[in-house]
């Protein structure tokens, strides 16, 4: 077990450099000058420390490893300071936004819990509403529940996270006014009356992503149990008296999660996309919504680093898919 | 005599071709059936409705503008006085025509490698590592940044709508074609193994007219089905870039657009959210229907049943 995880640790690094190579590539490519829409105010001392981060005028690899030596040598140089008051990254180049002209990495790790906190409590929805919808409506294939059921999940799958956006706040904020239409930034947790208000603000941009998130993992869900029930090993546990909930809930459910959490993985990189839109949406200062920004103020340095993070993301969940697979299933182990 | 007539009618039943066998199956399934009929349907009101319909999409009439929805303006005015029926109509066309531009791109690609890597035993390790690196790109925040990079120079060199249009359909294509090169690669790599390939390649045939004559023809109905699920991803793909302003220039409408404009008239005038958004919910969910039909009625496993 400890080997497989090694062997797909050694894939994810070379994975991740081949990404940010081609983020890098992407940009270098780009036919604009990318100094071209740095404002005139900023004085040409600050301008020429700017080429100068960016390696510009040099040929592409050194601009490349010079991002790579920024990002991965000098950034957590800064992060081992800020937990042992070490210095170390004193007076390196570190990546600076154009925009608010501070460390990029600051304002990400300002904004990087938000997006995680509604990225993952509204997965954290969609598999605990999908999970037993799958189950039931597989166990009862074609009852009326199954077919509504079938039916609704088609519907959430097919209505893109921009459309469900307006239309919860529609719904739940401008008619029956019983959530805020957008995301309070200011807002501290500090007693329980907080706690309800960030629970309420937290709740529609939830909403939107979970489900979309519940639609895609109930279908899988439905079909890996219909695979599952008609296996020998079910008849197997029925014969042997084992009460259904039993069959059903341990012995189908457990083979039945191996392909549903590979998808529960795969599937991160949409809800990070619908997390975007859905920042944009209900305004959460999260890194979707920085991107966005930086786009816009056509700020390089913060959208090659976020897209790298984005990217960092997706490979990461995909190493703990890879991981659960191998734990769930032991065949995997030994390919 | 009876029994004679009898076997001409099983001849020549609909029953009696492969197309006819799918289309049988294919009726059986009623979501689908109506999937079909409602894409069809906007289909043809996206296509003919410029010249049926009497309002321009762009003329303005500020006099009546911010209006409901009316005998006139069946889907109301917005805050310029331009008819949202006809803009709707506008947005759907190009909407619709970026989705089929794209597919058919992600498509042709996703073939091209998944036929190349399942053929040749050489290519498929490299093939399927690029596969998988691309099915872990970040693809939204990358086409952000395709769209933000190349906007200007394209539209420079072939005016803003028409390097808008390339650039989507290309941006889309590039980013969308994987999952076909995977399924594609998996059916040919069973072919191969099957007698009429081996036969074929013992009587000396070159491996282009292996690939074109004998592979390709099998492998038709994955590609449908993807080509289905293809349009559907790339009209919320360009929705989805339209919609945080990154897509076709705003006096283009597109439904994206559209959804855009109407989020900042949200607590004044809701109802226009809805006329773009559910255009773009019923047309996907319409081709979702379509694709699942159609992958039930080319399952030859299924339609004895």
């Amino acid at each position: 077990m400890f080997e497989y995880t090694v062997r797909r640790l050694l894939i994810a690094v070379p994975t991740l450099v081949i990404i940010s190579l081609v983020i890098f590539l992407v940009l270098s490519l780009a036919p604009n000058d990318p100094m071209a829409q740095v404002p005139l105010t900023v004085p040409p001392e600050v301008k020429e420390k700017m080429r100068e981060a960016l390696g510009l005028g040099q040929p592409l690899y050194v601009q490349f490893w010079k991002w790579l030596v920024q990002f991965f040598w000098i950034e957590p140089q800064v992060l081992i300071d800020y937990f042992f008051g070490t210095n170390y990254s004193e007076d390196k180049l570190r990546v600076i936004s154009w925009q608010t002209r501070a460390p990029v990495m600051d304002t990400v790790m300002q904004r990087l819990p938000q997006t995680l906190w509604v990225v993952g409590m509204s997965y954290v929805v969609a598999i605990a509403i999908s999970i037993p919808i799958g189950i039931y409506s597989a166990y009862k294939q074609y009852s009326i529940f199954d077919q509504t059921g079938t039916f609704i999940t088609m519907v959430g799958y097919s209505i893109p996270p921009f459309f469900t956006g307006p239309l919860v706040i529609v719904i739940f904020a401008v008619y029956l006014e019983w959530f805020p239409s957008t995301y309070d930034t200011l807002h501290e947790v500090n007693n329980w009356e907080s706690f309800i208000i960030q629970l309420k603000q937290m709740f529609l941009p939830v909403m939107v992503l979970a489900i979309q998130g519940t639609a895609q993992i109930s279908r899988y869900m439905r079909s890996a149990i219909l695979d599952n029930l008609n296996q020998d090993y079910v008849r197997t546990a029925r014969a042997k008296g084992l009460s259904e909930s039993i069959v059903i809930l341990v012995h189908v459910l457990r083979n039945s999660m191996i392909p549903v959490i590979t998808v529960i993985a795969l599937n991160l990189p949409l809800i990070f996309g619908g997390a975007i839109i859905t920042e944009q949406v209900f305004k959460v200062n999260g890194i979707g919504q920085q991107l966005i920004l930086a786009i816009y103020a056509n700020d390089l340095p913060t959208i090659q680093t976020l897209t790298f993070i984005f990217a960092f993301l997706i490979v990461f969940f995909n190493l703990v898919a890879d991981v659960l697979y191998a734990l769930l299933d032991p065949r995997i182990r030994y390919e | 005599m009876s029994n004679k007539i009898k076997n001409q009618e099983i001849l020549f039943s609909p029953g009696s071709t492969y197309w006819g066998d799918v289309w049988l199956q294919f009726k059986k399934h009623k979501g689908a059936l109506l999937g079909a009929i409602i894409f069809f349907g906007i289909l043809i009101t996206v296509m003919l409705g410029p010249y049926l319909w009497p309002f321009e999409p762009n003329a303005i009439d500020i006099r009546s503008r911010n209006q409901g929805p009316s005998l006139l303006h069946p889907f109301g005015t917005d805050q310029l006085g331009r008819d949202t029926f006809s803009r709707m109509i506008a947005g759907g066309q190009t909407s619709i025509t970026v989705g089929l531009a794209a597919m058919f791109l992600s498509l042709v690609l996703g073939t091209c490698i998944g036929v190349i890597a399942g053929y040749y035993k050489r290519l498929d390790g490299v093939l399927m590592r690029f596969t998988d690196l691309f099915l872990s790109l970040p693809l939204l925040p990358l086409l952000l940044l395709m769209m933000f990079l190349f906007r200007e120079p394209l539209s420079v060199s072939y005016g803003p709508e028409k390097g808008m249009f390339i650039l989507i359909v290309f941006a889309i294509g590039v980013t969308s074609w994987m999952p076909t090169a995977r399924i594609v690669r998996g059916d040919v790599l069973a072919l191969k193994q099957r007698e009429f390939v081996i036969a074929a390649r013992s009587i000396g045939s070159p491996d282009q007219k292996i690939i074109i004559r004998h592979i390709l023809p099998n492998i038709l109905s994955p590609i449908l089905v993807s080509a289905t699920l293809g349009i559907a991803n790339a009209i919320i793909t360009e929705s989805a870039l339209s919609f945080l302003g990154l897509g076709f220039p705003p006096d283009f409408p597109t439904w994206g657009r559209l959804l855009n404009d109407a989020v900042d008239y949200l607590q004044l005038h809701p109802e226009r959210v809805m006329w773009p958004g559910l255009a773009i919910s019923l047309t996907v969910l319409s081709i979702n229907f379509l694709g699942d039909g159609l992958r039930d009625a080319l399952d030859p496993r299924i339609r004895g049943r």
